[in-house]
């Protein structure tokens, strides 16, 4: 196989200068000058749409599909909405393509208004992005300085503002509909969809709402062409035809028990087994893996047995995950608790569940109470029943909630519990203890 | 009468709203400035902020209220805020172990303040630093690989 050459992190790879001056020396906003001196916008969609690029945010969804879900011929506002909540624990790619090539997201970003034609573009950055923050406004000014953004980029009839707009610390921010009441100024709970953004979204009006690094394949998909996106990946299952395929270069984040934790970028596909042992350095200290979340803790656990599976959109699935999600993977090696590990992800959930939806947050509150059980070696084997049933039970999946947060919430647990019943047999009858219990502030 | 607000801050704030088809939408920002300035979101800034985006002073305190971020005056924050992550990537390094030294070392509990009001310490969800972990944030900026030979010259660096 070719070697392959990074994209997204091409000039990160080569610590390349995230100025205007350095990213257009490098090429950068040539995709721009194309898209405005030789396509309409409808041509952008269908680029978009023709090139399989699927959302980097954790769903999945056909980025070009949903921009035509749009209403034809709306007299406006148009608004874009991006996601840069990154909050999916384990997950960071998003924050390194801010911090270090402001400009490639930048230059996606003002395709993708060009594209859905929204004028305004809100950035909605997570608060714990300071860094990110300040690189970003400081490209920002760089653009309007160089009719890149405001009126009539570029010289022609187009005109973007870009605006960025800090979270304050909470997970549901990120979902599509928690993101837009946020950044409306309000409490960031979940809208019930239909309507969706498309067709009423931020401030009632039609928003598209798209991920960081989803916008940054646009940049390249209009720059390289849509046949060089569909050269990598993973296309549709022709006996399956409800898949989209996954085509295109992916962000992987490894983290947990590795000798090399990082960011790397390969063509969707690879196999968690090779993403550990030829880029996360394999498992640390000479161990061996107990397992892994392969998409954010959210997407649920996978065994060691089950490392096999390539991390495409359709490859979780198979092994009884929820999906790709942000393909963040975190190992975590023999030694570990698992336990410990579902109550660490419980206790995120309880925390971040926003209340709304009464199954969501007392099945989260429960779950959390339950590990803590475990934790303290009082627990009952009638609780891995209790905690399998309210996994099942909490999710728009199963029809109870308003978003998703509860099926990610569940997701894990009853993964852990199936997975690896006998270790959780084994805890509570030994009545073993954590070895994190007496630590301040674990609760 | 006397407002919390300086003219400062209050040009801070106004300078948002024509960012938005909707002045309420500057809530957040403005909570922010506020915080910044004053360390905490004291009631007087709260109704001083919902007249200056003619809402009701509820509408903002029930936004405030919501996001874990903001502290009212009875919890100001210290001069530094230090968040120290427990999700997974950092609990499966550490995370867990390092929350629970640099708070006895400051002896105070997650989200008290060291007695020289230098140090605020939290407890944070991931924060997107976990090639790095464990880690912790100072305000806004994620420091990586806070082994625990680091904590003391970093606390020592943030009493500074
Ligand atoms: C609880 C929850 C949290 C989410 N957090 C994020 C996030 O931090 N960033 C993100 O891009 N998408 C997140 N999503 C997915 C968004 O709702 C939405 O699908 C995505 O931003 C769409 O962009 P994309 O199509 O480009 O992926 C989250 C979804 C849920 C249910
Ligand atoms: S599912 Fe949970 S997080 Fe989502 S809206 Fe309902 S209560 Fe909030
Ligand atoms: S889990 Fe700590 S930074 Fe991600």
């Amino acid at each position: 196989m070719a070697e392959f050459e990074p994209v997204l992190l091409r000039r990160i790879a080569k610590k390349a200068s995230p100025w205007l001056d350095a990213y257009r020396a490098d090429g950068g906003y040539r995709a721009l000058q194309k898209a405005l001196e030789e396509m309409s916008p409808g041509q952008v969609v269908d680029a978009v749409k023709a090139s399989g690029l699927r959302g980097r945010g954790g769903a999945g969804f056909p980025t070009g599909l949903k921009w035509t879900f749009l209403p034809k011929d709306h007299p406006g506002p148009i608004y874009m909405c991006i996601n840069a909540d990154e909050s999916e624990p384990c997950t960071f790619n998003n924050r390194i393509l801010m911090e270090e090539d402001p400009h490639q997201v930048l230059e996606g970003i003002i395709l993708s208004c060009y594209a859905t034609r929204a004028a305004t573009a809100y950035l909605y950055l997570r608060y714990e992005y300071g860094r990110g923050y300040r690189v970003l406004q400081r490209a920002i000014d760089e653009l309007y300085g160089h009719n890149l953004l405001g009126r009539n980029i570029l010289g022609k009839d187009f005109h973007l503002d870009i605006f960025l707009h800090r979270g304050a610390g909470a997970y549901i921010c990120g979902e599509e509909t928690g993101l837009i009441e946020s950044l409306e100024g309000k409490r960031a709970w979940p809208r019930i969809k239909p309507p969706f953004p498309a067709v009423e979204g931020a401030f009632r009006k039609p928003t598209v709402v798209n991920n960081i690094e989803t916008v940054a394949c646009v940049t390249h998909i209009i720059d390289r062409g849509v046949e060089w996106f569909k050269s990598m990946g993973v296309p549709p299952d022709p006996k399956n035809p409800r898949d989209a395929g996954s085509y295109g270069p992916k962000l992987y984040c490894i983290s947990g028990h590795v000798n090399n934790p990082c960011c790397v970028e390969l063509p969707m596909g690879i196999t968690l087994r090779d993403l550990v042992n030829e880029h996360g350095g394999g498992v640390w200290k000479g161990r061996k893996a107990k397992g892994a979340i392969p998409g954010g803790i959210s997407m649920g656990i996978m065994t060691e047995a089950e490392f096999d599976t390539p991390l495409d959109f359709a490859g979780p699935g198979k092994v009884g995950c929820l999906g790709l999600g942000t393909a963040a993977v975190t190992v975590f090696d023999e030694e570990t608790s698992i336990v410990d590990v579902l109550h660490n992800i419980c206790r995120f959930f309880s925390h971040e569940s926003c209340g709304q939806c009464t199954p969501c947050r007392e099945g989260t509150g429960w779950m959390l109470k339950i590990a803590e059980r475990l934790r303290r070696g009082q627990g009952r084997l009638e609780d891995l029943k209790i905690l399998e049933e309210v996994g099942d039970k909490i999710g728009i999946m199963p029809g109870t909630t308003i978003c998703g947060l509860a099926d990610g919430a569940g997701w894990p647990v009853k993964n852990a519990i199936r997975k690896f019943r006998p270790e959780f047999e084994r805890y509570i009858r030994s009545a073993e203890k954590s070895s994190l219990l007496e630590l301040v502030g674990g609760h | 009468m006397s407002s919390v607000l300086t003219d400062e801050l209050r040009q801070k704030i106004l300078a948002y709203v024509p960012r938005y088809p909707s002045k309420q939408a500057v809530t957040l920002p403005a909570l922010h400035i506020v915080q910044d300035a004053l360390r905490c979101v004291p009631l007087e800034a709260i109704r001083e902020i919902a007249d200056l985006l003619d809402l009701s002073p509820a509408e903002v305190h029930d936004t405030m209220s919501f996001y874990g971020i903001f502290r009212d005056k009875e919890h100001p924050l210290g001069k530094t805020r230090l968040w120290v992550c427990r999700s997974l990537a950092c609990g499966l390094r550490g995370g867990d172990e390092l929350l629970d030294t640099v708070c006895k070392k400051l002896k105070v509990h997650p989200g008290g303040t060291s007695d020289d009001g230098k140090i605020t310490v939290e407890f944070a969800e991931c924060i997107g630093a976990c090639e790095g972990a464990p880690a912790v944030l100072i305000d806004d900026e994620a420091r990586l690989n806070l082994t625990p030979d680091k904590v003391d010259a970093l606390l020592e660096e943030l009493r500074r």
